[in-house]
């Protein structure tokens, strides 16, 4: 989704601040939450792709008011009120639509998760792409979750490793299959990002699965295909 | 605005963990003792300590560095270092030739077994904004200006794969044991927005001359 979330090649946000000596949580809760959300992914009751997404549905002035751990709260939330942990006819008895914590922990006892289910396939997930060749980020704007970002799409790069075959996050965040497939990545020039004035001695690689690719033919298929168009209509 | 305020208020964001964790332990779907042992684990044994001591063996040990570069996952696996956010590691050497850079544009993917939780710069939308644009400026604000015929590469790790860069020896540490070289790698120096800085003396061991 064209989420806020999706931040590559945005201005305005300042320089970075580096804090000096951090602690690795700043509060107590910052760790808790990390750590619930963590035994929650391991232990399969969510999984990662559909967390990244519930946390990429946080409303976008929301998501940039709250910190980090912030969005994972909300995240955790999100995903129980999906599993019927709490009901949306309670959750709407407040005012403001926010999750109430003595209602969640009120629901707990009368109230079980719905169980996810995930459709599987078997498909041979054979390589379509070659190193070295020549691809195109499709121009894809998908409503559910994707980890194509917007800053590559309809941009032209080169495959530069394949990385094998992974899950694919488009379909696994919303339970409609795994499809694994094969994730490459690809090598994009500054240039073609970023346009003419950009860095000539800057590449950014990307990790792209293969249905955000398209092949671009190379010039002599370009030739040979345009020879035969000729031929065609030349015989008619 | 603030994207990472710290609100430790009873009544915002700790009430709201506070009323999770009891959700999910009364369900019997965790326990409080396994998130004390988790938050234990990231606050003093997962951390960056684990990838300095990885650089220093890849810099002293060719063999070693050969591995890292062919399958980091395997290679880190070794020392014993592995774990979630770690099942596909590749490391990136930096040289005086080519400076490589990690990110996440999407969200803050980060390679937990080696680094341990990433810090709030490398979370911050500013990071994860501009990174992939202007690289060069970026590390400007890190005090790092590169030369301009380095080759800049920037890892965007938005899907499954977790990078560490192997930042370049500094000059000066020649004869520095493994351990010696492991104590000057800084978690900066593994994300790519610094470099290591020549030693100039140290305690308790032998000081390498000044390069």
């Amino acid at each position: 989704m064209n989420g806020v979330h999706d931040m590559g090649g945005m201005d305005g946000f300042g320089p970075v601040v580096h804090e000096q000596n951090e602690p690795v949580f700043h509060a107590g809760w910052e760790g808790r939450v990390y750590a619930i959300a963590s035994i929650a992914v391991g232990r399969g009751l969510i999984n990662a792709d559909e967390f990244r997404h519930a946390i990429e549905r946080i409303p976008p002035a929301r998501y940039l008011a709250s910190s980090y751990y912030e969005r994972w709260i909300a995240a955790v939330e999100t995903l129980l009120v999906e599993r019927r942990v709490v009901t949306r006819k309670e959750l709407l008895a407040k005012e403001d639509g926010a999750i109430d914590p003595a209602l969640i922990a009120n629901a707990v006892a009368t109230q079980g998760p719905a169980p996810i289910k995930v459709k599987t396939e078997k498909r041979p997930p054979r390589a379509r792409f070659a190193k070295g060749a020549r691809v195109r980020a499709r121009n894809l704007n998908p409503s559910g979750h994707t980890r194509l970002p917007r800053y590559v799409r309809g941009k032209a790069g080169v495959i530069a490793r394949d990385w094998g075959v992974f899950v694919f996050p488009d379909t696994n965040a919303h339970h409609a299959g795994t499809k694994p497939q094969h994730c490459y990545s690809v090598a994009f020039d500054a240039r073609e990002l970023w346009g003419k004035a950009a860095n000539s001695r800057e590449q950014v690689y990307l990790d792209l699965w293969e249905d955000y690719l398209e092949p671009i033919a190379s010039s002599s298929k370009r030739q040979a295909t345009r020879r035969q168009t000729e031929r065609r209509s030349g015989g008619r | 605005m603030s994207g990472d305020h710290h609100n430790t208020d009873d009544t915002g964001p700790a009430a709201r963990v506070k009323a999770l964790e009891a959700i999910l332990t009364e369900k019997g779907l965790i326990d409080s003792a396994a998130i004390d042992a988790i938050v234990d684990i990231y606050e003093t044994r997962v951390g960056p300590r684990n990838g300095a001591r990885v650089v220093a063996k890849a810099w002293t040990d060719p063999a070693y560095r050969k591995r890292l570069l062919a399958n980091a996952t395997s290679a880190v696996a070794e020392l014993g270092f592995a774990g979630p956010e770690g099942e596909h590691l590749v490391a990136v050497e930096n040289t005086d030739r080519v400076h490589n850079l990690i990110v996440c544009t999407l969200c803050s993917c980060y390679p937990w077994p080696v680094l341990g939780l990433p810090p709030v710069w490398y979370k911050s939308f500013a990071y994860r904004s501009r990174a992939v644009s202007d690289p060069r400026g970026v590390l400007k604000d890190f005090g790092l200006e590169l030369a301009p015929e380095v080759e800049v590469r920037v890892w965007d790790s938005s899907a499954a794969i977790r990078y560490l860069v192997i930042p370049e020896r500094p000059k000066g540490t020649e004869g520095m044991s493994e351990d010696a070289l492991a104590a000057i790698v800084t978690r900066d120096s593994m994300v790519g927005v610094a470099k290591i800085a020549a030693p100039t003396s140290r305690r308790g061991g032998s000081a390498p001359a000044r390069a």
